[in-house]
């Protein structure tokens, strides 16, 4: 005998359920540095809007926020502050990386811009451009709550099989010749890329 | 004081009890990006501010030692980021004194039009955010709703909305068209009822007036001892604009007024602003409707501009042309000179010492950053008022942080 | 452009003076800087320091001096601009402070101390302002490159596991 439910009773999965309020209210703790967080002003202002995605509640204390933005280069001095901010968010927390400066270090292959905070910080999504379109930014914003959607647990257990940084290594002996290029390099060890069946042994990434 | 040794070392112990020390750090909410100050306080009242700096510090004067002339103005580009064109104008008026290189009309008026709106659009921007941070938040919306425009009409005539990096030396990348007229037209004739919903708003409101009246005083010796240029001097009294006293781009066949006054507080500064942004309205509006004809870049035939694209491809004078421009060992004569050239913009009198070696790389490509000089004067200003003062003062001053701290 | 010829014959060192476009230029040697700064602020009226700035001549075709520091004056009643130029060498680079003339000259000399490493002599606070404390080396001269050596790399990664 088939009961019938009510119009408001849903049956679902816990986790689903947590995956839909969390990526419906995604509050973005903005890690402003420079004009890509004129952009995220932008986005937050009336032409585009970001509160359709529930996402106007810009507060600036980590301690209240969900996801980080990292909107603008992070220079050699903020890269401790934005670290410390990282570690301040309560669980469950995203980081979206804005912009070039903050994916790769952009234009500013100089001495004081870290070349992608996600060197030092973990990232789950990258937006590209200088600075991206706030169209680009809410469809950064889409894809976070797909993303959440898809791979959310209700006790964030998915975050602790990420055990390895994703970026790029601190000191790739690419970078390191390149850092020295007012001096001539001697005695360098040959650098080989991994091999076709190295990567197909090691099988595809699960972090 | 680094900020990594505050939590393992204790705070220096105050002169007197009665002081207490608080950091108002470099990521915080009013929206003054990256820069930091350590209060002193007594009680909610502040003693002293010392403004640490340099967290958004990327290299820039290293990079210009690098990068071609050309090349460099989409990094001047992301100084002031809030008036972009503005510092591209700067910096090729720099580089073309320096070459020696006499614009032609149109480019002239274009370009003074184009810095006229940038000066809109930080102007915009400075009263939305002082609103903002002393809690009014609809003034926000309706200066970036007028920015949003102003975004609009530069993407339709460089492509980019934000870093534009629309000039170039002699002469500016595209050249605009009748379209494009007819869009600032519009834009100016919409700009005047939200001006007035803006002044309904702020200019009047008790709260805004009780807030800002008489806070962050900067005398007239003191602005001119600290070197502040810009809105900031001219409220203080200082009666100076380089569009008047050194006149530049179209700027002498324009009638315009310079906006000054002599409160030297925060609400002077406000004042100031928003009288500035309807003499700039009056400007545009003499500016486009007179718009010489002719072209935009320089003599066609010299080796400084990038010739045509139909003529790179069909003619070879255009592709010799390319070549000379673009190829690393050729490229123009520069002299091997220094200069330094200073244009007014919005924040005040942004300078550009440039020193050429020949090469159309600068030798030296320093920028003098007003909101640097004008973040030095802050403690000056901030002292003995209280806690919630040091968010509108901050505002009032317009420090732009990628401008701090290059 | 503004008659210098009294300040040329009471300092009568070699002062160079010269024009180009519109620039109007006084080179001086560094140990008269002081003296002529306090007298063109004081006799001429020049009562803004606009700008301190410095240049790396190492690479420069002709230099005849490693760093040369350049100070842009403006006389706010009149308008006259005047850029006055001084040379100073390593080792240790050193300068009298123009603090007590300009408060302006605070912050600009503290930049060009962290960026070259030319140090003012009776400068309030001394310390670096862009760079952070621990940071050794002076970026703009010409000697040290682009991306530094190592600098931007040298902090702890944080995996999403740990944090």
């Amino acid at each position: 005998m088939a009961v019938g439910l009510p119009e408001n009773v849903f049956l679902t999965q816990l986790d689903a359920a947590a995956n839909w309020a969390r990526s419906n209210s995604l509050w973005p703790m903005p890690f402003a540095t420079a004009c890509c967080g004129i952009e995220l002003m932008a986005t937050a202002a009336s032409r585009h809007d970001i509160a359709r995605f529930g996402a106007e509640v810009m507060r600036f204390s980590p301690r209240q926020c969900d996801l980080l933005i990292v909107a603008g280069r992070v220079a050699m001095k903020m890269l401790p502050v934005l670290q410390r901010i990282w570690l301040q968010m309560p669980e469950p927390k995203w980081c979206i990386s804005m912009g070039a400066c903050a994916c790769t270090g952009g234009v500013f292959d100089t001495y004081a811009v870290v070349q992608g905070c996600d060197r030092f910080i973990p990232v789950d999504l990258y937006v590209p451009g200088c600075p991206p379109r706030p169209e680009q930014l809410l469809a950064a914003l889409i894809e976070m709550q797909s993303k959440i959607k898809q791979t959310g647990t209700l006790m964030g257990g998915e975050f602790d099989r990420r055990t390895t940084s994703t970026g790029p290594a601190p000191f790739d002996l690419d970078e390191l010749r390149r850092s020295r290029e007012m001096q001539p390099l001697v005695n360098l060890e040959i650098y080989t890329p991994p091999s076709l069946e190295d990567a197909v042994k090691a099988g595809p990434r699960r972090d | 004081m680094p900020l990594t040794q505050l939590d393992t070392v204790a705070p220096e112990s105050p002169d007197q009890e009665f002081q207490w020390t608080l950091n108002f750090g470099p990521q915080h909410p009013s929206t003054h990006t990256t820069l930091r100050l350590v209060l002193t306080l007594d009680g909610e009242r502040v003693i002293n501010a010392v403004p640490d700096i340099g967290y958004l510090h990327s290299g820039f004067e290293k990079l210009g030692e690098h990068l071609d002339f050309n090349q460099y103005v989409t990094i001047v580009d992301r100084m002031n980021y809030i008036s972009p064109l503005a510092n591209e104008i700067a910096w090729h008026h720099a580089v073309e004194k320096l070459l020696d290189i006499d614009l032609t009309p149109r480019c002239k008026v274009l370009r003074t039009i184009l810095a006229e709106l940038m000066r809109m659009h930080d102007h915009l921007l400075n009263v939305g955010t002082t609103g903002l941070d002393l809690g009014a938040f609809t003034a926000f919306l309706y200066a970036f709703q007028q920015r949003e425009l102003i975004y609009d009409i530069v993407e339709y005539a460089s492509g980019q909305r934000f870093h534009t990096s629309y000039t170039r030396v002699g002469g500016v990348l595209f050249d605009v068209n009748v379209d494009w007229a007819n869009k600032v037209r519009d834009f100016i004739k919409g700009f005047r009822p939200v001006y007035n919903e803006i002044e309904k708003l702020l200019t009047r409101n008790r709260i805004f007036i009780e807030r800002t009246k008489g806070i962050g005083v900067l005398t007239r010796e003191d602005a001119i001892n600290l070197g502040a240029t810009g809105p900031i001097a001219r409220a203080s009294g200082v009666v100076r604009d380089l569009r008047k006293d050194e006149p530049y781009l179209a700027y002498a066949d324009y009638d315009f007024n310079i906006i000054c006054s002599q409160g030297g507080d925060s609400y002077s500064r406000y004042l100031v602003r928003m009288r500035e942004l309807l003499e700039s309205v009056k400007i545009i509006e003499q500016a486009i409707e007179n718009i010489p004809a002719g072209p935009v870049n320089i003599d066609a035939i010299s080796d400084i501009v990038l010739p045509a694209k139909p003529a790179v491809y069909r003619s070879i004078e255009g592709l010799i042309q390319h070549f000379e421009v673009l190829m690393p060992n050729r490229g123009y004569p520069v002299p091997h000179e220094e200069i330094y050239a200073a244009t007014e913009s919005p924040n005040g009198e942004l300078g550009f010492y440039i020193v050429g070696d020949g090469t159309v790389r600068a030798y030296r490509a320093r920028t003098r950053p007003p909101s640097y000089v004008h973040f030095a004067i802050f403690p000056h200003i901030i002292r003995g008022h209280q806690l919630s003062d040091v968010v509108a003062v901050l505002g009032s001053i317009n420090i732009i942080a990628a401008e701090l701290d290059r | 452009m503004i008659d210098l010829t009294q300040l040329k014959s009471r300092f009568s060192d070699n002062i160079t003076e010269s024009t180009f476009r519109d620039n109007h230029r006084l080179v001086v040697p560094a140990h008269t800087l002081y003296p002529v700064l306090d007298c063109l602020k004081g006799e001429y009226g020049f009562d803004t320091l606009m700008e301190v700035t410095a240049v790396d001549y190492l690479e420069y075709e002709g230099a005849t001096d490693r760093f040369g520091v350049v100070y842009v004056l403006l006389n706010t009643t009149s308008g006259e601009r005047l850029i006055v130029k001084t040379f100073v060498n390593l080792p240790a680079p050193q300068l009298p402070s123009a603090y007590p003339l300009w408060k302006s000259a605070d912050w600009l000399e503290r930049e060009v101390y962290d960026m070259f490493g030319i140090v003012f002599t009776g400068h309030p606070d001394l310390r670096r302002i862009l760079l952070p404390a621990e940071f050794t080396a002076f970026p703009l001269r010409k000697d040290y490159p682009l991306k530094g050596i190592g600098e931007r790399h040298n902090f702890p990664v944080i995996t999403r596991a740990e944090s």
